[in-house]
């Protein structure tokens, strides 16, 4: 007898999970209640015990493939004395006691079904009595389009989900010809231009053999999904500034020497976190947020700065814990730290949460600058260029210089130009000169 | 541990005295007390399981409280009445409720589960803190009747933060309510920790409201027993409510749809594994020569069979009628509701696989 074990909603109405780790093979003999693999939703990582005793058959899902709850992922031959024979012939199974063949998921919760498994309907399911059990699916601004249209709702094929029709079903529905009718016009009522776009997604034959299909899980969902969201819910706008840092660069080499600074790690971006932070404290409505549910910008009296650090998980953004407050050598500790444990993949939960501005800092991979994406939540992002020897106009001559080049892109429903340019330029007056380290904090 | 905290058993297993409350010591008693948190233990391990394997929506882990709950559990008289939260699976064995009816309910095939009257013992109540407002209305219609009985309801620190549960503690206050408010404190209110829910501790709350707070080892089954014992007395002879603050730990997740990794650290968890309830008494029962390896054997197997029984009775579990739905909405039956469920019934009919006509 060969049982099938579907993927449960072990959350409360989650569609899907991920397969981290199989902890059985093929082969392997199992137990009712024993552990056979681990998988991650988006509540949690949990780990799934079989309910079956017997011989695992297949396994159906890959590790790190996303399964839908309610599909099979794994098949057990139980173990009865006549298991092999049964397989051969399904016809007589079930004798001493009849597979309860219930699906071993919950009434009411967000079960996936495929349509395949979708309870059938009998033909004649038009009862007189009953003018509930034969109404097609639709919401009322569609059976309000449909009748302004005079389409009949039940000769429409319904493409929503679980069986709805949608406007453009309506539409679809409606005699070729007179298409004028439409009192809703910004959408095409012809739907022959889909069909195109399919198609482009379809690899050729010829050169999918030279192509790599990655799933896109974990961190790499998180990110694009991140990204997505900040750069088509908050509109961008990005300045850049060059300046001369060989001052800072100074700085730097006598802060090296300092005892207090004894130990810690002193780089360019430790002063560049710094200036920030002094021109965040000189304009401190650009350290907020944009609340679209309670539409009110939050303004928030403590940074926490984040960094965007590229790491073995894929790129995260942990932030320093009221960075505004640190002292200097404090906040090259913190740096430190964050980029430690970043670097390690150790970064806890905690730590890329509450974030209110970042600095990503890709002059390390050699380029000059970029436009930078916004941190979800926050309003504004510096990025960091490379510092190189440049030729520079220094008081009245053509010389070497130190010069690096600072991005800053910025929410702008809530921060205008103005606001944006004095955060970047004072920033860039700071690293030029430093001094204003002290002058203005 | 704070001073002032009620323990009797500390968490290397040895016995300890306070000098307010005393503990009942005998070894029929420790060891029923071993045997009743230890089947606790396997009852809900084995309910997590069958979450996980599709056969319960959801279930709430009382890992780590088992000391709490069987302590305040064995402490009820016949009489006394009990509002649960939701995972107080503990206590309703106690209650003699058949942990069938408990994953009945985690299982969706019902809205109850077992019989509030019967068990004296209510339905579980999920809307966080509201249960212990009716406890307190249900204490003091107790009162007004003149009956015997005392109410226990449990809580945890999450609720506190809950206007109803202010509200309780002053109603019960002015009206001298024979209640104890057992606040099972396992210092994490789903993701939210503790000191992030109050600025005192949770037990003197009571002091301004007018009624005695106190807090025991919510590890320590003795203590449990001992102070829940006292405060249900005080409250049958007429001296009002208590709060007690039974401070223990969640070892599990908040339920088996969190994730805790993602919220407390390891380090936590180890501490609280080395103050685990079950394994200090183990230590006592053996020190003192009450039980020895071959009793606790014996009490794991019988916990191991009644689990397995209760994995193949939920496994066979019916789903209920879909026009039960209709069956409580009036108590004599009403014209309205008859004819939806007509209108239901026909409905169903419409479906392929309807009883009877299946292919």
């Amino acid at each position: 007898m060969v049982r099938e074990f579907t993927m449960p909603d072990v959350g409360e109405g989650l569609t899907e999970a991920e397969i981290l780790t199989w902890y059985v093979q093929p082969g392997d003999p199992v137990t009712d209640g024993q552990t056979v693999c681990e998988v991650e939703t988006a509540k949690a990582t949990v780990e799934l015990p079989i309910p079956y005793t017997g011989v695992v058959r297949e396994l159906l899902a890959a590790e790190r493939t996303t399964v839908e709850v309610g599909s099979v992922i794994i098949t057990i031959a139980e173990e009865t004395q006549e298991a092999q024979e049964e397989a051969a012939q399904p016809g007589g199974t079930g004798q001493e006691e009849a597979p309860p063949q219930r699906q071993p998921v919950l009434v009411g919760y967000g079960v996936s079904d495929a349509p395949a498994r979708r309870r059938p309907r009998t033909p004649a399911a038009s009862a007189p009595g009953t003018p509930g059990g034969t109404r097609p699916l639709a919401k009322p601004p569609v059976r309000k389009l449909a009748k302004d249209l005079g389409v009949d709702l039940r000769v429409v094929i319904p493409s929503g989900p679980h069986g709805t029709i949608t406007r453009d079903d309506v539409r679809a529905a409606l005699p070729p010809g007179p298409a004028g009718h439409d009192p809703a016009p910004p959408s095409p009522p012809v739907p022959a231009a889909p069909s195109a776009a399919p198609a482009d997604r379809l690899p050729d034959p010829g050169t999918a053999a030279r192509e790599t299909r990655l799933p896109v899980t974990g961190v790499r969902r998180a990110t694009a999904r991140a990204m997505v969201a900040s750069a088509f819910t908050a509109p961008h706008a990005t300045e850049f500034v060059t300046v001369d840092v060989t001052r800072t660069m100074k700085l730097l080499k006598r802060l090296k020497e300092d005892e207090e600074m004894a130990g810690l790690r002193v780089g360019p971006l430790l002063l560049v976190a710094k200036a920030l932070l002094v021109a965040i404290a000189r304009n401190p409505h650009i350290n907020a947020a944009w609340d679209e549910a309670a539409q009110q910008i939050v303004l928030k009296q403590y940074v926490n700065l984040g960094i965007a650090a590229a790491t073995p998980r894929g790129l995260l953004v942990p932030n320093i814990k009221d960075a505004h407050a640190k002292t200097l050598p404090e906040l090259a500790r913190a740096l430190d730290q964050l980029v430690r444990t970043a670097r390690e993949g150790t970064t806890a939960p905690a730590a890329l949460r509450g974030g209110t501005v970042t600095i990503t800092n890709i002059g390390v991979f050699g380029v000059d600058t970029g436009t930078p994406i916004l941190n979800p939540g926050e309003a504004a992002i510096l990025a960091v260029g490379a510092i190189k020897e440049r030729p520079w106009v220094h008081r009245g001559a053509v010389r070497p210089r130190q010069v690096t080049t600072l991005a800053l892109s910025f929410d702008h429903r809530l921060v205008d130009g103005e606001l944006g340019s004095k955060v970047l330029a004072d920033t860039a007056a700071i690293l030029e000169d430093p001094n204003r380290l002290i002058t203005w904090s | 541990m704070t001073t002032g905290t009620v323990q009797f058993l500390n968490h290397e297993g040895e016995l300890t005295s306070h000098p307010d409350h005393e503990a009942e010591i005998s070894p029929d008693g420790l060891r029923k007390l071993y045997h009743d948190m230890a089947w606790s233990r396997r009852m809900d391990a084995e309910a997590v399981t069958l979450q996980r394997q599709g056969e319960l929506g959801l279930w709430p882990s009382l890992l780590g409280q088992e000391a709490a709950q069987i302590g305040a559990g064995h402490a009820l008289g016949a009489a006394d009445y009990v509002f649960p939260s939701y995972r107080d699976h503990g206590i309703a064995l106690c209650r003699g409720v058949d942990p069938l009816d408990l994953l009945r309910m985690f299982r969706g095939v019902t809205n109850g589960g077992w019989d509030p009257a019967e068990k004296n013992f209510h339905l579980y109540t999920l809307v966080i803190g509201s249960q212990v407002l009716h406890a307190t209305g249900y204490a003091m219609g107790l009162a007004k009747d003149g009956s015997p009985g005392a109410v226990l309801t449990c809580f945890g620190d999450g609720a506190t933060s809950q206007g109803d549960v202010s509200e309780a503690f002053n109603f019960a206050a002015v009206y001298h309510a024979p209640i104890v408010f057992f606040c099972q404190n396992n210092q994490w209110a789903i993701s939210e920790a503790n000191e992030r829910q109050t600025r005192v501790p949770l037990h003197q709350r009571a002091d301004g409201f007018g009624f005695p707070g106190v807090r025991v080892d919510g590890n320590d089954v003795l203590a449990c027993l001992a102070v829940t014992k006292w405060a249900l007395e005080r409250a049958r002879s007429g001296e009002g409510p208590t709060l007690i603050e039974a401070f223990t730990y969640r070892m599990g997740a908040h339920t088996t749809s969190d994730d805790p990794l993602r919220y407390r650290d390891g380090e936590e968890v180890a501490y609280w594994n080395l103050r685990d309830p079950l394994a200090r008494l183990r230590t006592l029962l053996e020190a003192r020569g009450w039980a020895d390896g071959a009793y606790f054997d014996t009490v794991a197997a019988q916990c191991e069979e009644r689990a397995v029984d209760l994995r193949a009775r939920l496994r066979a579990t019916p789903d209920p009628d879909p026009g039960d739905i209709f069956a409580h909405v009036h108590a004599d039956g009403h014209a309205l509701v008859d004819e939806e469920r007509a209108r239901f019934a026909a409905y169903q009919a419409t479906f392929a696989d309807a009883a009877g006509r299946g292919e």
